[in-house]
């Protein structure tokens, strides 16, 4: 079992951790958002024998959503490796692995599918180092895809982060550009606790999904770090503070830039982790602007969004900042595209949100 | 003590017999103490929440012996996940006795500094856990063997359930999926015919569990009579298998579960519950060993003595150990400085 000081000689199988820059210069190199994380993933493997990645179709077919493309010819079937589709037994079997110093990166496909595999999860997964006092550590990334947009229905299309930072144990990072999808999948393969790392599968940049702009950008070539825990200003502004996080981040700032133009200057905070939340920062750019409008691609009832309206009331810094949100609102996402695009946080809705703000 | 040295009729000498009973003796000793202690301060209004030991308790009197006999093939390298019933398999398996009570009796001396309970024991020393949620100790039994297998060792990983968790997807998919990959494990199903209060019949659509195994292509082996040795014999070719890269063995034990479900369990659904102490394992077995001329009767006493010595050491130390600090209680969820 991976271990602390209670008895440092079987925690021999950790590899030291090189020290990495953190939040490099982006550079002029510009790849999408699922390339950035295959770079991750190919370099921390390089770097450390005991990391390597198994779940659904990583192989040969490289992730269903590219997270995992070409890593299969890199690193051979050995530590890259296809399971059959029995979610319990290999989340298990990462969880098991980890325990023993392993450092395996899990992808169970769509997050939707959690519910199959949920107990070895928020039981197991991100627990043990709670219930053995700290002794037994399980340095694990979980990797799944969320989001909607396409039409894929009720059970493909969920959000859900707010579910796992719900439930204490596990770090959960949601990357939205290139640059953060590559700095954070390096920190949490580095991390010694469990790490839920969700990404949109909007952002990635996929060549037969409608793609933003923004799901290509510059990312160094050398490793690095971004904190888990630490969010961005995605964009400066004066008059409203939009606190979002993944696809949403790309809506936001292309909504910002139109109402630029009308004089109308949008703060855009990247919350990049969801566990731990960047308080502070959310407190910040409330006392700074004001106004603050969160948008949430996850259901707004019990999630994210109340607890930044918590975390905002609490504050004295933020208490009295008007506050709206643009989030699902607690329906199964539907199919039918006009349907679906009626509930997810679009940029006609998040436009709509900040003149209401603004116009308040 | 005195042992003959006559060899039993399973090959096992004269003194590997005697130390499969210490070891069943050990265990009960243990349980009979936790038993005692549990019970004491919850009168007159039983609370289950009071008392030096509170909370649920799930005792393991009757399943020593297929603790004793899977355990006496492993070293403390080898893994071993476990039920919410765990106490015979984490002694049998070597656990520090007084890390072990102190985690029981929630002191920061625990394994688990008082955060776990019994039926949360995380010990790297001997690769042991457990799970409360049935089956679902399995899967990461996987993981263990994954790693041992990985790095070219021949450590294996002992995965037990009760015979109701076979009925989870957990057991099914990790049956495959060791197969599949021929993992170095040891499936394990104690079968002491109660899932809580419902029995096996009306729970499980075959007579043993053993037979699964032929869907997942591993060999399942059934052994009736909580025999220690039957079960020593049976384990020993499974572990045997496991460790020479041939795959997991699923090895089912009929066993006798001689107390409640919980500590507070009247077991009133239970119509042989009038029986259960004939079928106590540990007096057949030191029986049979007297009549073998394996044991002088007389040793046993002493045995009996020396367990229930180093238990009442292991309670003391707990009972003395600090209780953990309130304004602790938020401490590693998450590894602290990383």
């Amino acid at each position: 079992m991976s271990v602390t000081a209670q008895n440092p000689a079987a925690a021999g199988a950790h590899a030291p951790s090189p020290v990495l820059p953190v939040e490099p210069e982006a550079g002029t190199r510009r790849l999408n958002t699922a390339k950035a994380l295959q770079e991750a993933i190919g370099s921390q493997m390089e770097a450390n024998p005991e990391v390597f990645v198994m779940g659904e179709d990583v192989g040969a077919y490289g992730g269903i959503f590219s997270s995992t493309t070409g890593l299969l010819d890199r690193f051979g079937p050995q530590r890259v490796i296809d399971t059959p589709i029995s979610e319990t037994a290999f989340i298990g079997l990462g969880i098991g692995a980890a325990v023993e110093g392993m450092r395996p990166i899990v992808e169970l496909m769509f997050v939707d599918f959690f519910g199959v595999c949920m107990d070895q999860i928020y039981n197991h997964m991100a627990k043990i180092h709670y219930e053995s006092g700290g002794n037994v550590r399980v340095p694990m990334v979980l990797m799944t895809a969320t989001g909607g947009g396409y039409s894929d229905g009720a059970q493909h299309s969920q959000s859900l982060w707010g579910t796992f930072a719900h439930l204490p144990g596990m770090k959960v990072v949601v990357p939205s550009t290139p640059y953060d999808a590559k700095g954070l999948m390096t920190a949490a393969i580095q991390s010694d606790d469990p790490v839920v790392y969700m990404f949109h599968k909007g952002v990635m940049g996929l060549p037969w999904m409608a793609k933003n702009k923004r799901s290509i950008g510059a990312v160094p070539e050398q490793d690095y770090i971004v904190p888990i825990g630490k969010a961005r200003v995605a964009r400066e502004g004066t008059d409203v503070s939009i606190v979002t996080l993944s696809l949403s981040v790309h809506h936001s700032l292309d909504v910002a830039e139109k109402l630029e133009g009308e004089g109308i200057s949008v703060e855009v905070l990247d919350l990049r982790s969801v566990v731990p939340l960047d308080r502070e920062a959310i407190v910040a750019t409330a006392a700074k602007t004001g106004r603050v409008i969160v948008v949430d691609e996850d259901y707004q009832s019990f999630g994210l969004s109340g607890e930044i309206a918590a975390t905002l009331a609490e504050n004295a810094a933020s208490r009295g900042a008007a506050f709206s949100r643009v989030c699902v609102p607690d329906v199964p996402i539907p199919y039918a595209r006009d349907l679906e695009y009626a509930v997810l946080p679009t940029p006609a809705r998040i436009e709509a949100a900040v003149r209401a703000a603004v116009a308040g | 003590m005195t042992i003959q040295h006559a060899a039993a009729p399973t090959g096992l000498a004269a003194a590997e017999r005697v130390e499969l009973l210490r070891t069943m003796i050990l265990i009960r000793a243990f349980e009979e103490a936790i038993l005692r202690d549990y019970h004491a301060d919850k009168k007159p209004a039983w609370d289950i929440g009071a008392g030096l030991i509170p909370g649920e308790m799930h005792l393991s009197a009757g399943q020593e012996p297929v603790a004793a006999g899977i355990c006496a093939h492993l070293t403390a390298n080898d893994a071993v996940t476990a039920t919410h019933r765990p106490h015979h398999l984490a002694i049998a398996h070597g656990m520090d006795l007084n890390r072990l009570a102190a985690e029981i009796y929630g002191r920061e001396t625990g394994l688990g500094r008082g955060r776990g309970g019994h039926m949360h024991l995380f010990d790297p020393d001997t690769h042991f856990s457990c799970s409360g949620i049935i089956a679902e100790g399995y899967p990461p039994a996987l993981g263990q063997a994954f790693a041992f297998q990985r790095r070219g060792t021949d450590r294996v990983a002992v995965a037990v359930t009760g015979e109701g968790a076979a009925n989870q997807g957990g057991f099914h998919e990790s049956l495959n999926l060791a197969a599949l990959w021929k993992l170095p494990v040891v499936f394990v199903v104690e079968d002491n015919d109660w899932g809580i209060s419902v029995p096996r019949k009306a729970s499980t659509s075959v007579a043993s569990n053993a037979d699964r195994a032929a869907g997942y292509g591993m060999p399942g082996v059934r052994v009736e009579g909580n025999d220690v040795e039957a079960i020593h014999a049976a384990a020993g070719e499974a572990v045997a298998r496991a460790r020479s890269g041939q795959g997991p063995t699923l090895l089912e034990v009929h066993t006798l579960r001689l107390w409640g479900h919980f500590e507070g369990d009247a077991q009133g659904y239970r119509p042989e519950l009038a029986e259960v102490p004939e079928h106590d394992p540990i007096p057949a077995y030191i029986k049979a060993l007297t009549d073998d001329g394996a044991l002088d009767a007389s040793a046993v006493d002493g045995y009996r003595a020396e367990a229930v010595q180093k238990v009442e050491d292991a309670l003391a130390f707990a009972k003395s150990s600090p209780t953990p600090k309130p304004e602790e209680a938020l401490r590693y969820v998450f590894v602290e400085g990383a």
